[in-house]
C-alpha cells in the first residue's frame, strides 16, 4: 500500500483533511513513542501550522503539490529553522538552527508536513542508534532488537507507521541497513543528486540523503521531490529529479541482474536465501540473472574506515564551544575547546575523530588516507566492470537481522561489519536501495539490496518494485502503547 | 646595496609571502558582502559562520581576479584544487581554512621591481580569510587576555598568497617588490593595496648565509609588517640579528617571529613544541578548480597596462625631460594610479614636467580623491598655471579644493578663492608700500645681501594676502634697484 501518495491522493482532492492525517499520526507517536523512542523532537505546533496551510491552499483551488499533507519525520542531522538540531549529540543539545536544510524546503514546497526530528547515533556514526546521547530507538517488530543505524529513528517510525515517510542520511549504509532491519524500503541515491545544503556532514564525499517508506512507490516519489540541481551544494549534479514513479510498474522484462557473491558472503544463511529468493521472483519475472563477482568489494569495509573517519575529523573540529552548542567553563579558549569536545562528543564520535586525526597526520597521510583512496578507485572499477555486463546488482543489506540492544556496543570492529554490504555504493558514489523480504526465523523483517551504477536510479526502481511485488507479505509491527505518553 | 654592506662576510635571503584581500563584491564561498569597516558579525551567513549543514560554493569573480594576478605576474594558471588546512582557532568558524595547497591555481611567475633584479614567484593561491579577534585586558595576545571578541564579518573574505622564491637580497629589493607588487595589484583591480587596513599583508622568511656559500640558512618567518617602512626595518634587524647570534657561536631556531614597530625588533612568537601538523587533506564539499585556457585568454586580451608598461610609456610622453629625479617622480605617479591625469596633461600641451610633478606630489597626498578627479579639470588648471595665471602655490591651493570635492571649474575655484594674477598696478603700489615701510631691509638688498630678499617676498604676499605670484614679486623688486 502506497501510504504517502494515497494521503497525498485523498489530500489533494478535498477528500481528507492534511489537519486530521497530520492528528492521526500524532496520536500515534503519543501511543507508541514512549516504548520506540523514534522521536528526539516532535515539531507539532509548526506541523499544524502547515498542514492547516495545506488545507487552506485545497479549499483555495490551489495545488498544495505532490506530497499534500504527508507527514515526514526527519532525522535530527536536517538543519530545520527554528526547530532543534542536535544530531543526537550532547555538543549540539538545544542547537536551533537559523535556516532549512534544501531537502526540508523541497518537501515543504511538495505539501509534505514534518513532523519531527529522529532519534540517530550520534552525528550519523553507528548501525544500531545505540550511540545516541540520548538513549536508543527500539525495533518496532521487537523492543529488545536495535533498529539498525544510523538512522534508526526514521527507519523504526516508518516500520512503526508513525510518519509515513522519512529522510536519513546513509554515509555507509544509515539509511539501506536500518531500513533492511525494521521492514521498510531505504534509498541511498547516487552521490550528488540530492543537495546535502543543510544536512550536518559526517563524510562529505560519501554522506547522502534519501528516504523512507513502506513502499518502493512511495520512494520513488519522495526521491523525485528532493532530488535535483541546488546551486548551494557544489558537489550536487547538474540535472533535474529522475521521473521515477512513472517508471516503477515498467517490469524487469530482459534487464541483467548481477547476483553479487561479495554481498551474499558472509550473510546470514536465511538473509542468503532470500537474496535468492528474490533474485528467482526477478528471473520469473523475466531478468536474466547471473552470478557475479565484484572481488574490490571486500576490501571496502578497511578503506571507509580511513575515508569517513578522516574527513569526519575534520568536519566535526567546529563544535569547539565557541560559537554554539556546548560550552565547558576554563581558564583559556585550548582548555575550553578540550573540556567542551571531551564532554560533548559520544565514546564512538571521539574513537572516529581520533582514527580520523591519525589518517591524516604528516608521515601517515599517504599509507592510510591515500592508500584508501586509492582503494576507492578500484571499488569504482570493480563496479565499472560488473556493469559492462548488468544493469543492477542484487545482494543483502545487512548480513543478519536485528540485533540485540547492547549486543555490538562492546566491540566496535563487529558493529562495523553491520554495514559490510553497503558500504561499497557510497565509496562508488552509486545508488543503493533496501527491499524488503519477508522475515527470518526470528520472525523479523530482511532486506534485500539493489545496486546500480551511477544516475542508474531507474533501473534500480524498476527492480526494486518487481522484488516488492514478488515478497512474501510482511505484516506492519503491533505497537505496544506506552506507559508514558511521549511528545505531547 | 649598501644594507647588506653591514652584514661583512654575510648575506641575507629573503622571501616573501604576500596576501592581499580580492576587491569582490561578496565573499570566497557564500554571498555575504566583502567590505571593510561594516559593524561586527553583520556581514554573516550560515556558511561563513560555518554553522552545521552549510557548504561552500566557489565566487567565480575571486577566480577572475586570481587569473588576473597571474597572467599579471607570468605565471602559468592551471588546474588546481582546494584543500582544507585544519587547526584550532576561535576566529575560524570551521576549525578548518579552505586553501589551496600542492595544486595551486597559478605557478612559476616572476616580477622585475624597478631598478633591482627579477625576484621569481613560486605560486600564488586562493583562499579565505579568518575572521578577526580582540583580546581585552592582559596584553592584547590570546594568553591572559580576560575576554576575547571575534568578527566574522572577515571570515571568508578572498584572499590571494603570492609566495615569492628567496630571490630577495636586500631591504631595499623587498621593498620594491613589494611596492611593485602593490602597484600591480591595483592597476589589475585585484585590491585596493591598502596595507594600514590589513587588504594588504606581508610576511617575510628571513636567513642569512656566508658570502659564497651555495646553501641556505635557517629562516626564520616575520610577521606583523603592515608598512613598507616596517618591511625594510624589520628585515634589516632579522638579518642583523641572526648574524650576530652565527658570529657569537649560536644558532638560528626555524620560528616565526613578530614584528614590533616601537622596539624595532623581532621577538619569537610561538615555540617549536607547538609545531602544526595541519592535515592538509582535499576538501570534499568542493570540486576542481580548472578556469581552462579560454578564460586565461580572455582575462589576458582584457588586461589593463601594467605598471611597467605605463612607466615606459609616461617616460616616453615626457620625453627628453626625462631625468632620473623625474623617474622617481614617474614610478609614484604609476604606483598611485595617477598617469591618466598626466597622460592628459601632456597631451593638451601643459609641460611634462609641471604634470608629472603636480601629480607626484600634491594630487599624490590625495591619491584616492586625484584617482577619480575629471582629468579635464586637472588639466584646465595646469594649463592656468603653466600660462602664468596662477602662481604655483596659487595652482596648489586650487587643487587641493578640487581634491576635496569643490564644485565648479578650476577658474570658478580659483576665483572663490580670491586668487588670480594680480593687476600690476596693484602689484606696483604694494611693491613700493613694501620698500617705503622697510627701507634698512631695501638698502641691505640693493648693496647685494640676497639673503634679505625672502623677508621682502614675505611682506609683499603678506600685504596682497599671498595673492602675488612670487616670481613676479622678486623680478619687480630686481627691477627697482
Ligand atoms: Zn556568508
Amino acid at each position: 500500500m502506497n501510504q504517502a501518495l494515497e494521503i497525498a491522493k485523498a489530500v489533494r482532492a478535498g477528500e481528507r483533511l492534511a489537519s486530521e492525517v497530520l492528528e492521526e499520526h500524532l496520536d500515534r507517536i503519543a501511543a507508541a513513542d514512549g516504548a520506540l523512542h523514534c522521536f528526539l523532537e516532535v515539531s507539532q505546533d509548526q506541523a499544524r501550522a502547515q498542514a492547516a496551510r495545506i488545507d487552506a491552499a485545497v479549499v483555495a483551488g490551489e495545488d498544495p503539490g505532490p506530497l499534500a499533507g504527508v507527514p515526514v519525520a526527519l532525522k535530527d542531522n536536517f538543519c530545520t529553522k527554528g526547530v532543534p538540531t542536535t544530531c543526537a549529540s550532547r555538543i549540539l543539545r538545544g542547537w536551533v538552527p537559523p535556516y532549512d536544510a534544501t531537502v526540508v524546503g523541497r518537501l515543504r514546497a511538495a505539501g509534505a508536513v514534518m513532523v519531527g526530528k529522529t532519534n540517530m547515533d550520534e552525528f550519523a556514526m553507528g548501525s544500531s542508534t545505540e550511540h545516541s546521547a540520548e538513549g536508543p530507538t527500539r525495533n518496532p517488530y521487537d523492543t529488545d532488537r536495535v533498529p539498525g543505524g544510523s538512522s534508526g529513528g526514521s527507519a523504526a517510525a516508518v516500520a512503526a507507521r508513525l510518519a509515513p515517510l522519512a529522510l536519513g542520511s546513509d554515509t555507509g549504509g544509515s539509511i539501506r541497513q536500518p531500513a533492511a532491519l525494521c521492514g521498510v524500503v531505504g534509498v541511498k541515491p547516487t552521490y550528488g543528486l540530492v543537495s546535502r545544503y543543510g544536512l550536518v556532514a559526517f563524510a562529505s564525499s560519501l554522506d547522502q540523503i534519501g528516504p523512507f517508506a513502506t513502499s518502493v512507490r512511495d520512494a520513488a516519489a519522495t526521491l523525485e521531490v528532493i532530488a535535483g540541481a541546488d546551486p548551494a551544494d557544489s558537489t550536487c549534479l547538474e540535472r533535474q529529479a529522475p521521473s521515477l514513479v512513472a517508471v516503477v510498474d515498467q517490469g524487469v522484462q530482459g534487464m541483467r541482474v548481477g547476483l553479487a557473491k561479495e554481498l551474499i558472503d558472509g550473510a546470514s544463511p536465511e538473509v542468503r536465501k532470500a537474496v535468492e529468493a528474490a533474485a528467482d521472483a526477478l528471473a520469473s519475472a523475466g531478468a536474466v540473472v547471473e552470478e557475479v563477482s565484484v572481488e574490490a568489494c571486500r576490501w571496502g569495509l578497511s578503506a571507509y574506515y580511513l575515508i569517513a573517519p578522516a574527513e569526519a575529523s575534520s568536519n566535526l573540529a567546529r563544535y569547539d564551544g565557541v560559537r554554539y552548542g556546548l560550552r565547558m567553563p576554563a581558564a583559556d579558549v585550548e582548555a575550553m575547546n578540550t573540556a567542551t569536545r571531551s564532554a560533548g562528543f559520544g565514546d564512538e564520535v571521539k574513537r572516529r575523530i581520533m582514527l580520523g586525526t591519525f589518517a591524516l597526520s604528516a608521515g601517515y597521510y599517504d599509507a592510510y588516507y591515500g592508500q584508501a583512496q586509492r582503494v576507492r578507485t578500484l571499488v569504482l572499477e570493480a563496479f565499472a566492470a560488473a556493469y559492462g555486463s548488468f544493469d543492477v546488482l542484487l545482494g543483502a543489506t545487512a548480513p543478519a537481522t536485528a540485533f540485540q540492544l547492547g549486543a555490538k556496543m562492546a566491540d566496535p570492529m563487529q558493529m562495523y561489519l553491520s554495514d559490510v554490504f553497503t558500504i561499497p555504493s557510497n565509496l562508488a558514489g552509486h545508488p543503493a536501495m533496501s527491499v524488503p523480504w519477508g522475515v527470518g526465523a526470528d520472525g523479523l523483517p530482511i532486506g534485500v539490496q539493489v545496486l546500480a551504477p551511477a544516475l542508474g536510479e531507474e533501473a534500480m526502481f524498476r527492480v526494486a518494485a518487481a522484488i516488492e511485488e514478488a515478497s512474501p507479505p510482511l505484516a506492519a509491527p503491533e505497537l505496544v502503547p506506552s506507559e508514558v505518553p511521549h511528545g505531547r | 646595496m649598501a644594507d647588506s654592506g653591514m652584514l661583512s662576510g654575510w648575506e641575507m635571503v629573503v622571501g616573501l609571502e604576500v596576501h592581499t584581500e580580492l576587491l569582490t563584491a561578496t565573499k570566497l564561498f557564500c554571498g555575504c558582502a566583502n567590505e571593510f569597516g561594516a559593524e561586527p558579525n553583520t556581514n554573516v551567513c550560515p556558511v561563513c559562520l560555518g554553522l552545521p549543514g552549510s557548504l561552500p560554493v566557489l565566487n567565480q569573480a575571486a577566480v577572475d581576479l586570481a587569473v588576473r594576478i597571474g597572467v599579471a605576474l607570468h605565471a602559468s594558471v592551471g588546474p588546481s584544487l582546494f584543500h582544507r588546512k585544519n587547526y584550532f582557532y576561535p576566529d575560524m568558524p570551521k576549525d578548518y581554512q579552505i586553501s589551496q595547497y600542492d595544486e595551486p591555481i597559478c605557478s612559476n611567475g616572476w616580477l622585475e621591481p624597478p631598478g633591482h633584479p627579477r625576484v621569481g614567484i613560486v605560486r600564488a593561491h586562493l583562499e579565505e580569510d579568518t575572521g578577526k579577534t580582540s583580546h581585552m585586558g592582559g596584553d592584547g595576545r590570546i594568553h591572559g587576555a580576560e575576554r576575547s571578541l571575534v568578527d566574522y564579518n572577515r571570515a571568508g573574505v578572498p584572499l590571494v598568497e603570492i609566495v615569492s622564491a628567496p630571490d630577495i637580497w636586500s631591504s631595499g629589493q623587498a621593498r620594491a617588490y613589494v611596492s611593485e607588487l602593490r602597484a600591480i595589484l591595483i592597476a589589475i583591480g585585484a585590491s585596493d593595496g591598502r596595507m594600514e587596513e590589513g587588504s594588504l599583508r606581508v610576511d617575510a622568511n628571513v636567513s642569512v648565509m656566508r658570502k659564497g656559500a651555495t646553501s641556505l640558512g635557517t629562516r626564520c618567518e616575520i610577521k606583523n609588517l603592515n608598512s613598507l617602512r616596517s618591511l625594510g626595518r624589520a628585515i634589516d634587524y632579522e638579518a642583523r640579528r641572526q648574524v650576530d647570534l652565527l658570529n657569537s657561536g649560536g644558532v638560528v631556531e626555524q620560528e616565526t617571529r613578530h614584528w614590533n614597530e616601537s622596539t624595532g625588533r623581532t621577538a619569537s612568537m610561538r615555540s617549536k613544541e607547538e609545531a602544526f601538523d595541519y592535515r592538509y587533506f582535499p576538501d570534499p564539499d568542493l570540486v576542481p578548480l580548472d578556469p581552462g585556457e579560454d578564460w586565461v585568454d580572455r582575462v589576458r586580451l582584457n588586461m589593463a597596462p601594467l605598471p611597467a608598461d605605463r612607466r615606459a610609456a609616461l617616460e616616453a610622453a615626457v620625453g627628453e625631460d626625462a631625468s632620473s629625479a623625474i623617474a622617481g617622480q614617474i614610478a609614484t605617479v604609476v604606483e598611485l594610479g595617477l598617469d591618466g591625469l598626466v597622460t592628459a596633461a601632456i597631451s593638451e600641451g601643459v609641460k611634462a614636467r609641471l604634470a608629472v610633478a603636480r601629480a607626484a606630489n600634491e594630487a599624490a597626498a590625495a591619491a584616492d580623491a586625484a584617482r577619480s578627479l575629471d582629468a579635464g579639470r586637472f588639466v584646465q588648471l595646469l594649463k592656468m598655471e603653466d600660462s602664468a595665471q596662477l602662481s604655483a602655490s596659487q595652482t596648489k591651493a586650487v587643487l587641493a579644493e578640487l581634491l576635496a570635492g569643490a564644485e565648479g571649474s578650476p577658474e570658478e575655484v580659483a576665483a572663490r578663492l580670491g586668487l588670480g594674477s594680480m593687476d600690476s598696478a596693484v602689484l606696483d603700489a604694494a611693491l613700493d608700500a613694501v620698500i617705503q615701510a622697510h627701507p634698512e631691509e631695501w638698502e641691505r638688498f640693493r648693496g647685494g645681501d640676497n639673503k634679505v630678499i625672502g623677508f621682502l617676498v614675505g611682506q609683499v604676499m603678506r600685504s596682497t594676502q599671498g595673492k602675488a605670484d612670487g616670481k613676479a614679486v622678486r623680478a619687480g623688486l630686481a627691477s627697482r634697484i
